[in-house]
């Protein structure tokens, strides 16, 4: 613990910028998976307990695309969508089956789900440290800020998730699509009878949710190792992010995620062996707090 | 005078099974039975205790193997520290489990459902990492090395593998009676009602977050008794213990044995284990088998094995009346 040198780090204006854009950066790569949790949890109901295992997977679809093509607009192409295929078929032909049972048969589908992509990855990947190289186009002197270095890869994975955040919240808001699915999260039965495939948009929103949780892994690649099993520790991070926020809100998730980022960012000065206590903390004193979440409207 | 009765009769039924798994694994005297009998022991206590929470109480814990893991750690640390003799240290063991338990339920079981199912797997990962992390204590990744010693007591040597056999079965069975006692109560009436009509348990003047954190409490002790034989069975405890996947093998055992008959987990653990074993001679793959046969169970079946074979027998016999 020395919080004498985070103190002195809030002191300068270079650490201070240094430490705002990785918190930023794990931040927004957080909001990817978070959101598309809390998108299907708010849609369907179901917590999907193997969301950490598709980052995972677009991590690994990420790193095959990019040593076959060389393109990095490629590897995040395959790991995004490559995880959407994978969603809609663990959709359609696992999960479907269980909606509307209790939650034991939802946890161990997904929990039976986790072991057998573990191990298909471990076959097909091997079960070592992997780590995707990064781009030659992004392979760049960092960007200096008031003194403070930001990697360029950190800036274009700032844009992007940003781009993606602000499409979420446009598509959600103010498409049709998005109008449907959120009358689909409040009364699934009513939206069938006016004529609207539920059963389309439910695998359209899983599809969605899987897409954000497979491009997340893909970006995430050239600066996170990948190994299998990875998907835990994110799975668990998203989860607090959607308690903290509230389940169901997307901006509620984009303010935790951020929160959650700052924390682990600035953490690893003030407090290295705390971060992850001091997330915990924070979802405790929510839950005690405000149960429904900063944004999340209350519930059972 | 009833509740006396049944009392009585849960441990003579103990006994009896006491002996009839006791007696021909000693006969057989295979290091590889009395091997078994340990890890049955060991597992099927951690089923039970969980199934108190899953079947009784319809609380879906995904982190239970927390207790398990911090009963094993506690222990370990204990006899490591000298001046301990084995039922002290197990006792104090199971008192600091269930602090931990209070600590951890008086958070979790405020939600319900799917919140709380998470939550527990959040607290567990979170005492997981603490574990890894604090190496001067715990050891770490390598886990709590250097033997747990086994002063003998009262003629028990535990170092001894018939006798580490026979105490933990004891423990099991010593374990599986009470556990019936409290499902059989007043208590466990509760609980069940907490878990097919919160309401109107709450209505009728039940304080739901009471009796909540009271069944996550004994559930949580319980698994750490079986987490002290376990850290006894391999003579350590190590982080696996604490991670998410054992809370998952707990979960998968109730699953195959059943969630509404009382001695379903048992039944369960014990297929498990075989499964387990076999599965690990035949292949390196043994998370793609064991997924597979339990994504036909859950969408084929709907229940566990034994849930499945009652409700068949019932079915039979109200055709025939």
């Amino acid at each position: 613990m020395d919080l004498g040198e985070l103190a002195s780090c809030l002191g300068s204006a270079s650490c201070v910028v240094t430490q705002v854009s990785a918190g930023l950066t794990i931040g927004l790569l957080i909001f990817l998976v978070a959101s598309g949790l809390t998108l299907i949890f708010g849609v369907l109901g179901l917590v999907n307990f193997a969301h950490g295992t598709l980052y995972m997977l677009g991590s690994y679809f990420a790193l095959t695309a990019y040593g076959t093509t060389g393109s990095f607009l490629a590897a995040v192409g395959a790991g995004a969508f490559g995880v959407a295929l994978v969603g809609l078929l663990m959709e359609r032909f696992l999960l479907s089956r269980i909606y509307g049972t209790d939650v034991l048969m939802q946890l161990l589908v997904c929990y039976a789900i986790i072991l057998i992509l573990d191990d298909v990855v471990k076959i097909v990947w091997g079960g070592d440290f992997l780590k995707m190289d990064l781009p030659d186009a992004f392979r760049r002197p960092p960007v200096i800020i008031a003194g403070g270095i930001v990697p360029y890869y950190y800036v274009i994975l700032f844009a992007i998730t940003a781009a993606i955040a602000v499409i979420l919240a446009w598509g959600m808001g103010r498409t049709r699509f998005g109008r449907t699915v959120r009358a689909a999260a409040v009364n699934p039965g009513m939206v069938g009878a006016l004529g609207i495939n539920t059963t389309a948009v439910f695998a359209a929103v899983f599809a969605i949710g899987s897409l954000l949780a497979g491009l997340a892994g893909a970006l995430s690649a050239p600066i996170r190792s990948v190994v299998p099993g990875a998907g835990v520790s994110i799975l668990i991070e998203s989860f607090i992010v959607t308690v903290i926020g509230g389940m169901g809100s997307i901006w509620g998730a984009l303010i935790a995620s951020l929160l959650i980022g700052f924390t682990r960012s600035f953490g690893s000065i003030g407090f290295p062996l705390f971060t992850e206590g001091m997330m915990f903390l924070m979802m405790a004193l929510v839950l005690l707090v405000k149960p429904s979440g900063l944004a999340g409207k209350p519930h059972a | 005078m009833r509740t006396a009765l049944s009392w009585r009769g849960d441990v003579l039924v103990a006994a009896l099974a006491f002996l009839a798994l006791a007696v021909p694994a000693f006969l057989l005297g295979l290091p590889s039975v009395l091997d078994f009998v340990v890890r049955f022991a060991i597992f099927g206590l951690l089923a039970m205790s969980l199934n108190l929470l899953i079947g009784t109480t319809g609380l879906v814990s995904f982190g239970h193997a927390a207790f398990f893991g911090s009963g094993a750690y506690a222990f370990g640390l204990l006899m490591q520290s000298g001046g301990w003799s084995i039922p002290a240290a197990i006792l104090a063991a199971m008192v600091m489990t269930a602090l931990l338990a209070l600590a951890i339920g008086a958070l979790c079981v405020r939600l319900s459902e799917i919140y709380f199912a998470f939550l527990t797997l959040a607290f567990q990962m979170l005492i997981h990492s603490v574990v890894i992390s604090w190496v001067s204590l715990t050891g770490g990744d390598q886990g709590l090395m250097g033997g747990i010693p086994k002063p003998p007591f009262l003629g028990i040597d535990l170092g001894n593998q018939g006798h580490l056999a026979l105490f933990s079965l004891f423990c099991l069975l010593a374990s599986v009676v009470a556990l019936r006692q409290i499902v059989r109560s007043p208590f466990g009436a509760a609980l069940r009602m907490l878990r097919d009509n919160p309401e109107r348990a709450a209505f009728l003047g039940l304080s739901i977050f009471r009796y909540r954190l009271a069944a996550f409490v004994i559930a949580g002790t319980f698994a750490g008794l079986s987490g002290v034989l376990m850290s006894l069975y391999v003579s350590g405890a190590f982080p696996t213990f604490l991670y998410w996947t054992t809370s998952g093998e707990a979960i998968f055992m109730i699953m195959l044995g059943g969630i509404t008959v009382f001695l379903g987990p048992l039944a369960g653990a014990a297929i498990f284990l075989v499964l387990n074993d076999r599965i690990t001679n035949i292949t390196e793959h043994h998370g793609l088998v064991m997924g597979t046969i339990l994504l036909l169970l859950v969408l084929g079946l709907r229940k566990g094995l034994l849930d499945f074979v009652v409700d068949a027998w019932r079915e039979r016999r109200e055709r025939r009346a």
